[in-house]
């Protein structure tokens, strides 16, 4: 029986045990936002500080209680048999519930969430999966996967996709990698990712390329995270010169984020560094603007104000007052003022070889 | 004969003289400064100003040559006596004749109004017959028949053709005529329409024959005009009739004749009428008790009151020997010590006889009062319809869910007693679209028009009815399935015109207003508030039934239950979230609940549904209503069929209702 069967089990037998005594019978999840969190600084990430919510069943509790046992429920079928479930999946297994049945998957996420920080233990543990996929890989590097047939070694050769790439799967726990690059490059937009892949650019600095398609999916950050300690390469990230992109993206990956901050742990990259766009590159490189939106300022400001890692280093909230007070962000698409594959020939080499460039 | 002349209120009115009468005029000033020159005796000069006039009594004897004072003599050629007829003509709408279908109304309340209050003097039960005729093109008959005391030989004439003559405004009681302006009013607008006379017939006692008058008003001298005069045989052993002939629209409405006796029969529940409208059946509007209410006290004016007019007139007209006796004998709240000291602070010496007051002094006196703090009138002179009875009236008129009634404490304004009562009734069948539908009375009168310039609209707005659980924007009146009775009660109603439609704007009658509305709306909001609790029980307790099952069904999953254990589980969990819910009341609203409910008085003068809406969007604007409701005048019939069906579907659901049990 796996650890989490065990769980569930204890639970349900728990609340079955205080029913029958006639005693209250609760459940309790960490809570789940960024006040609740701190930034590790020792280990890097957003660690969760205690604040817990407890749950007693009573009359206006009882949906909720309901269907997170029905969630448990799922969960210990799908370990048992050895299944997997995207949440989407999940969503449609609850209409079979009747009244308990979730309306809009955004409540199934959130009970998934709250058992995964029941627990502490993550979602893909539990026989949940991200709907949709992790990533984009392209370079000098090998995944040693399973064939989910014969369960035979496959090895998974990241310079052979051609213009294509490698897909990160959603479970990335028992893959091995082998690899002579030097560092990876996490990528805001599949666009720039699929400039950089087309010449090949991973082969000229030696390094690998990951897209992550906007805020990096946690087999996206896990896989970084994991490939980063295994072969010891460093990470940089590349986004937007945008709030979104600093700390939507960026520090979601390096610290994780306070909603899932029972498994940050696990899904961090401490050694991320940021690479650009900064503030300081729009100004220096003369990159096309656009006036900050006010969901922009509104972000600034927030993290400036809430963002426990921002309150670390001055260097962020520099960067934060800078674009404030600019007014402007710009795009990675923004290089190509200068020439389509100025971010190939200039932009990336000197930006890597400008250590004081970098953002922590 | 003795008796009936106790019971009768105009034997025991003093005629009025000139001066008395010019006195009079100052007392309403305020209220309307047009009326004034009507008031003095049948005719009066144009005022131009003081100095003309003064020229006038002299322009017969002066000569008219030489430049001196040309001008004058000149300016006295235009000036004449103006009828009573010819003022009566341009300010009609004072007096509430300024359409058809308002004088028809107007005219129905004036003559009712009088039976009412002459009946309740009389400690008699009323019962009052109207009837309304249609005639021709815009031509109503009118007889409106009481009985009350009825009014002796003498009398009636001046009381029905003569303008400004009656026994209550001299006196301070609560009552609902005011002037003596109204009924004479009305026969005045049937003459001047018609060319008609007025057909009086009234008996005093049974052994005495019905004396019948056919009368017009003289309007150059504002004297009556007898046209006939007989007696006859009438099987009542008193009463009075009147019956006329007027100008006239008949609707139906918001600001109908029939709203308005209906609302009369709501507001007084020892009433009954029997009202022939125009078109359709007779309707019985049928008394709810035979308690008669209290006679209301008459009392002395208040000091703080009284006009310097007033006050002047109050001096010419005293028995007592000193101003120091009149004070204490003519006023209310004056006794030895507080005149002492009113005549301190007016520098006054207390033996000065009242007749040699001068005007200056009497204004001294005026300032003395006001510095001199005086007890406040006596209350007890007002007579309040009771929250019981509000309750009740309401009740008849909307079936709702929830009712609340409160009747406040006396209060003062400028010496006048007055109190304030309100009643509310919220949701049930009262249409959730729209603005709050709010009744207003003033002694026991309904108040029909110029709802937007009344002192009880501007109390209502300007409460803050969101704290109560209504939607409200701004100061404006509350949304909501809301009926609101307010009714004022007074020694003398502050109106805004003679024609006694709004309620003048005394901030301590707002006051007082917002504080009855408040505390009506307190209980709606406890009662709303109430609702929601228990709608909120009522969620839950579904959700118990509703999700229940889900957890042992997924418990017996997880743990590999047999049904046995789950079927345990279950009545454990079922036992343990019945401690976790409250208690329950129903609040659904049943239609029957409401036994005071009168499905038909309440369809009285409403329209189709439809044009009931477009009235209420329509608000005060008059023309609009004019317009929207001429060309309905034959929907009378239809009306009644329909809620003869409405009564039918009801009595049948009531059956329904028992056979399910």
């Amino acid at each position: 029986m796996t650890d989490v069967v065990k769980k569930i089990k204890g639970t349900a037998e728990e609340i079955r045990q205080n029913v029958l005594a006639g005693k209250k019978a609760e459940l309790e999840t960490p809570v789940r936002s960024l006040n609740n969190v701190f930034y590790n600084e020792k280990d890097g990430f957003f660690e969760l500080k205690g604040q817990k919510k407890k749950r007693t069943l009573t009359a206006s509790t009882v949906k909720t209680f309901a269907q997170t046992l029905r969630v448990m429920s799922l969960s210990k079928d799908l370990v048992e048999t050895d299944d997997i479930a995207t949440k989407r999946e999940a969503y449609y297994v609850s209409k079979n519930w009747g009244e308990a049945r979730f309306h809009e998957q955004p409540e199934s996420d959130a009970v998934m969430d709250d058992i995964e920080a029941m627990f502490g233990v993550n979602r893909e543990q539990l026989g949940f999966i991200a709907d949709e996929h992790g990533g984009s890989v392209a370079g000098e590097l090998i995944v040693i996967d399973k064939d989910p047939v014969s369960g035979k070694e496959l090895r998974i050769d990241c310079t052979k996709f051609g213009s294509g790439s490698y897909s990160i799967p959603s479970d990335v726990e028992l893959l091995k990698f082998e690899t002579k690059a030097k560092f990876i490059i996490a990528i805001e937009t599949n666009g720039m990712f699929e400039r950089l892949n087309k010449h090949t650019y991973w082969k000229d600095a030696n390094c690998i390329l990951v897209s992550m398609g906007g805020v990096p999916t946690r087999a996206c950050r896990r896989f970084i995270r994991r490939l980063s300690d295994e072969k010891n390469l460093d990470v940089f990230v590349f986004t937007d010169g945008d709030p979104y992109g600093f700390l939507n993206i960026y520090r979601t990956l390096k610290v994780g984020s306070g909603n899932a901050a029972h498994i940050n742990e696990f899904f961090c990259v401490p050694r991320a560094k940021f690479l650009g766009i900064t503030p300081k590159d729009i100004d220096e490189y003369k990159l096309p603007s656009h006036p900050l939106k006010e969901v922009d300022i509104k972000r600034i400001k927030d993290g400036l104000k809430n963002d426990p890692f921002i309150q670390k280093y001055k260097s962020w909230q520099n960067a934060l007052n800078a674009l404030m007070k600019s007014g402007r962000r710009a795009e990675q698409q923004a290089l190509a003022k200068h020439g389509l594959n100025f971010v190939i020939s200039n932009y990336l080499p000197e930006k890597l070889k400008n250590q004081k460039s970098w953002l922590e | 004969m003795e008796n009936n002349e106790r019971n009768n209120k105009q034997i025991s009115s003093p005629v009025i003289k000139p001066a008395a009468k010019n006195a009079s005029l100052a007392a309403f000033t305020d209220s309307s400064p047009a009326t004034n020159v009507a008031a003095s005796n049948a005719t009066v000069a144009t005022k131009v100003d003081k100095t003309t006039e003064m020229a006038t009594t002299k322009s017969a004897a002066a000569p008219s040559n030489g430049s001196v004072g040309a001008k004058a003599y000149e300016m006295a050629k235009a000036q004449r006596e103006i009828s009573i007829a010819e003022f009566f003509e341009k300010n009609r709408h004072l007096l509430g004749f300024d359409n058809k279908r308002k004088a028809l109304l107007t005219t129905i309340k004036e003559a009712v109004d009088n039976s009412l209050d002459a009946c309740e003097e009389a400690d008699i039960l009323p019962e009052i017959i109207v009837e309304v005729t249609e005639m021709g093109m815009d031509r109503f008959k009118v007889v409106v028949e009481d009985n009350g005391p009825g009014i002796v030989k003498k009398q009636i004439p001046r009381i029905f053709a003569k303008l400004l003559y009656g026994s209550k405004f001299h006196k301070l009681k609560m009552q609902r005529g005011q002037q003596g302006i109204g009924i004479s009013a009305a026969v005045m607008y049937s003459q001047l329409t018609t060319g008609k006379a007025t057909k009086i017939m009234s008996k005093i006692h049974p052994s005495e024959p019905a004396h019948c008058f056919d009368l017009k008003i003289n309007t150059q001298k504002n004297e009556p005009e007898i046209l006939s005069e007989t007696e006859k045989d009438w099987h009542k052993d008193n009463g009075t009739r009147v019956e006329m002939e007027l100008e006239a629209t008949y609707i139906k409405g918001n600001q109908s004749v029939d709203e308005y006796l209906k609302q009369t029969a709501i507001i007084n529940p020892h009433v009954t009428i029997i009202y022939q409208p125009p078109k359709g059946e007779q309707i019985m509007l049928v008394r709810a008790t035979d308690q008669k209410p209290k006679q209301a006290q008459e009392i002395k004016p208040h000091p703080y009151g009284v006009e310097l007019g007033m006050l002047i007139k109050m001096l010419g007209n005293t028995t007592a020997k000193s101003i120091k006796q009149f004070l204490m004998q003519d006023f209310s709240r004056v006794g030895d010590k507080t005149a002492e000291e009113i005549l301190e602070n007016s520098a006054i010496l207390s033996n000065t006889k009242p007749h040699d007051v001068s005007r200056d002094k009497a204004e001294k006196l005026m300032e003395g009062i006001k510095k001199t703090k005086i007890m406040m009138p006596p209350t007890d002179c007002i007579v309040p319809i009771g929250a019981e009875l509000l309750e009740k009236g309401i009740k008849k008129e909307v079936n709702a869910e929830f009712y609340a009634a409160i009747s406040r404490t006396p209060d003062v304004y400028r010496g006048n007693p007055f109190l304030v009562e309100a009643a509310i009734a919220y949701g049930g069948d009262i249409p959730k679209e729209g603005s709050m539908t709010i009744m207003r009375f003033a002694n026991r009168v309904p108040l029909l028009y110029q709802q937007g310039a009344c002192a009880i609209i501007e109390g209502v707005s300007e409460t803050n009815w969101k704290q109560y659980g209504l939607q409200q924007s701004g100061s404006n009146l509350p949304q909501g399935p809301v009926v609101l009775v307010v009714h004022i009660a007074s020694v003398w109603v502050p109106f805004t015109s003679e024609a006694k439609e709004a309620i003048a704007h005394y901030p301590e009658m707002i006051k007082e207003i917002k504080l009855a509305v408040q505390e009506v709306g307190r209980e709606l909001s406890r009662y709303l508030n109430k609702k929601r609790r228990v709608g909120d029980e009522m969620k839950k307790r579904s959700y118990i039934e509703l999700y229940m099952p889900h957890i042992s069904e997924a418990i017996k999953d997880i743990l590999k239950l047999t049904d046995v254990q789950k079927k345990e589980l279950e009545v454990q969990l079922s036992a343990l979230l019945e401690k976790t819910r409250g208690k329950l009341e129903d609040m659904d609203f049943d239609p029957d609940k409401n036994e005071e409910y009168d499905e038909d008085l309440a369809s009285i003068g409403r329209e189709d549904e439809d044009d009931e809406y477009d009235d209420d969007a329509g608000g005060d604007y008059e023309d609009k209503k004019e317009r929207a409701s001429s060309g309905k005048k034959t929907k009378g019939k239809e009306e009644l069929k329909e809620s003869a069906e409405k009564a039918e579907k009801k009595a049948k659901k009531k059956k329904e209702s028992e056979d399910d049990e």
